[in-house]
């Protein structure tokens, strides 16, 4: 965990004093909608559907059991008692009072946690692996550096006001986990020959309306370098990215237009003159912000202890097969919470729900909690010993369903049911496809099947790059739905291929049936995993299994 | 539109001359990129201050031979949301060294003042009377900044290195 000091806690402090000015302004009529807009948006707010919305931040994914319980308070107090967690780790709170909106920033300042720039033509809230500082093989711990770049980003004088949106996402692992190349800005922390600490840096990555995987722009900027650097690309970017089209104002779409090495060459020029200059970072301010991420006074354990040997329970077992991860410390795991329970909305958290998980972070996990992108949470430092107990408490509050990375673990948008921007609704086909993928030995047989559901262009459940995705398009005032296979958004991250014409929502459910029963039928043994067979055979037998009899 | 220096409202000692209009006879003037390229000696003879209107969408590094000449450059928000200039102002100042006044124009906004304040602006035509004459409180609302600028603020990195380094002598 990172603890504020001082510096922090006045500035976001601050924060809530200009924003509850805006408010007031914005009430008494002092500022236009048009002019308190892009100011409620740095600060989270929407105005949707039903009612202003409102997003927080949560940098890289770490909360404290404090921050859940604060979290969980807002909920309550301001809101319908629960929480939507999103694919960017933030958690949105669907029906919130403006008048309201000052006063829960408030709360959330209290424990370190804000909205700053969780929406907006600026930079987004930083985005990690959820796993990072526990996952085995890390090169170090990513959130220090993403620490340093929620600061260097946040109130960012020059790029408040960008073309468009921009998001940052960084890994210290092998295995991908943060997404880092569909990001504007995708950092893998890295030591090169000299062990030396830096970063591959990717730009150009981005789903919604034209997806691009990200482009390697240097493959290595050293630790020292990487505020400069990036600040460099977001020079170029305000300056060139395209404002005339709303569009085309992603850097993703400037990156593509220019080629990636004119952009790196424009690049490394804004770089080259302000390289060496105030944004150098030195092992003294690296270390400030490595110190003040506290870890845990693990114990010495060992892998395996006989508490887990006696827990015999199938569920349990079935759980533990699923939900729980090697950890970098012998005797310890990291246990994923579902939060796809079977014909509930993905991503969903009621109050009592983060309130039991704050206590059980406390109790097992050192006081800490992730949110990872697919929508679920992590405890980070569980004691293998712990493992049945904690089972029974998160079994009970419905945060135990062995279904992570399985075909029921579904990333979805919020859809028609709460977003203005939607034309189709997306929850009520994940909780469909949940209710169909409920046999958990079934969905086992499956293996890992990531499907990705967003009810609009603008991807935010990620469609592009789910193994399945689905697309809720509007045609003639109905719902219809383009179905994608073979995307991914790990290390080896690709854009999925539509399979064929768009189906009518009540069909939806079906088709996936039939891509997974062909799925089954096709893979040449049962350790091929969905989309390696999609990258084998590409989507004509999976498209003649769906248009056959339609 | 209240013009706001060094945190007062002033009056704007700059008459804007357009392309087609006769330059004044005396006292400073606000040009067009055009018109200063085009008339550089008759403006470099007048001795009188000489500012341009330096559009958004322009290489600032295109002004680079004319800064020593320049007393004032008025830098364009068409609307508040389009930031160009927020970059072009930091390049200015601590790319290419200019000196000299750095005005907001356009859809200048309280809720912008810091901000332009840290990228080097120091003069400020504000679209509201009411946000002028609230300069003082609105820049003075935040004591923190985690951004090294040229403003002379210390980023909230090297603040906590000195914090660090006065506890340790």
């Amino acid at each position: 965990m990172y603890a504020y000091d001082e510096i922090d806690q006045t500035l976001v402090n601050e924060r809530v004093t200009e924003f509850r000015d805006q408010v007031r302004r914005r009430l008494s009529g002092e500022l236009t909608e048009d002019e308190f807009k892009p100011l409620r948006l740095m600060n989270g707010v929407y105005l949707q559907l039903h009612a202003y919305m409102f997003r927080v931040a949560i940098p890289y994914g770490t909360l404290s059991s404090a921050q859940l319980r604060k979290l969980a308070h807002v909920a309550r107090k301001y809101d319908r008692g629960y929480g939507h967690f999103t694919t960017r780790q933030n958690i949105q709170f669907n029906w919130i009072a403006l008048k309201d909106l000052p006063d829960a920033l408030a709360d959330l300042a209290e424990v370190g946690i804000h909205a700053m720039q969780t929406s907006g033509n600026c930079t987004r809230n930083v985005t990690a692996d959820q796993w990072a500082g526990v996952a085995p093989g890390e090169v170090e711990d990513p959130r220090v550096w993403a620490e340093i770049l929620r600061q260097h980003t946040a109130l960012h004088p020059e790029f408040s006001f960008l073309p468009r949106k921009f998001k940052f996402a960084i890994t210290a692992a092998d295995h991908d986990r943060a997404a880092i190349k569909v990001h504007d800005i995708g950092l893998k922390l890295i030591r090169n020959e000299q062990g030396e600490t830096g970063f591959e840096v990717l730009v150009g990555g981005g789903l919604g309306r034209s997806p691009f995987i990200a482009k390697t722009i240097k493959p290595f900027v050293a630790g020292r370098d990487i505020l400069s650097y990036v600040e460099a690309i977001l020079r170029v970017y305000n300056q060139y990215g395209r404002r005339d089209n709303i569009y085309k104002a992603r850097i993703k779409i400037l990156v593509h237009e220019l080629g990636i090495e004119k952009f790196a060459a424009e690049v490394e020029q804004t770089w080259r003159q302000i390289a060496e200059g105030p944004l150098t970072l030195d092992d003294e301010m690296i270390e400030d912000i490595r110190a003040r991420f506290v870890y845990p006074a693990y114990e010495r354990l060992s892998d395996d202890p006989a508490e887990l040997r006696a827990a015999a329970d199938p569920k349990f077992e079935a759980w533990r097969s699923n939900s729980v991860a090697p950890h970098r410390q012998p005797g310890y795991a990291i246990v994923t919470l579902s939060l796809k329970p079977v014909g509930g909305p993905p991503g969903d958290a009621t109050a009592d729900q983060m309130d039991a998980i704050a206590d059980l972070a406390d109790r097992y996990s050192f006081g800490e909690i992730r949110v990872g992108h697919e929508q679920n949470l992590a405890l980070p430092h569980v004691a293998q010993r712990d493992l049945p107990a904690l089972w029974s408490a998160l079994d009970a509050l419905g945060v135990a369903t062995p279904n992570v990375n399985l075909v029921s673990d579904i990333i979805a948008c919020p859809g028609l049911d709460y977003c203005s921007l939607a034309n189709a609704r997306s929850i009520p086909i994940a909780q469909e496809l949940t209710r169909r993928f409920s046999n958990h030995e079934t969905a086992k047989l499956i293996g890992r099947l990531h499907v990705n559901i967003s009810g609009c262009i603008n991807a935010c459940g990620h469609h592009h790059v789910g193994h399945i995705g689905i697309l809720g398009v509007e045609k003639n005032d109905q719902e219809v739905y383009q179905i994608t296979i073979g995307g991914r958004a790990d290390e080896h991250a690709r854009l999925g291929e539509l399979i064929g014409p768009a189906v009518p929502y009540a069909e939806v459910p079906d088709v996936i049936e039939d891509i997974v029963e062909a799925y089954l039928a096709l893979r040449d043994k049962p350790e091929e995993l969905f989309v390696d067979t999609v990258k084998r055979l590409g989507v004509q037998p999976f498209k003649e299994r769906v248009y056959a009899t339609r | 539109m209240p013009l706001v220096k060094h945190g007062a409202i002033v009056a704007d000692d700059y008459v804007a001359v357009a392309d087609d209009a006769d330059l004044p006879a005396g006292g400073a003037v606000l040009v067009s990129a055009a018109r200063l390229f085009a008339e550089a000696e008759t403006l470099a003879m007048r001795n009188t201050p000489v500012g341009v209107a330096w559009p958004n969408n322009r290489d600032v590094a295109g002004l680079v031979p004319w800064l020593d000449q320049l007393s004032l450059i008025a830098l364009v928000f068409p609307t508040f949301k389009d930031g160009r200039a927020h970059s072009q102002g930091r390049r200015l100042r601590e790319i290419y060294g200019y000196r000299g006044e750095l005005r907001a124009t356009g859809q200048v906004l309280r809720d912008q003042f810091t901000f332009l304040l840290r990228n080097g602006f120091d003069a400020f035509a504000v679209t509201k009377e009411s946000d002028a004459q609230a300069f003082g409180e609105a820049t003075h609302r935040y004591t923190e900044f985690y951004q090294p600028t040229g403003d002379g603020h210390l980023s909230a990195l090297q603040l906590r290195k000195q914090r660090h380094k006065a506890v340790a002598t």
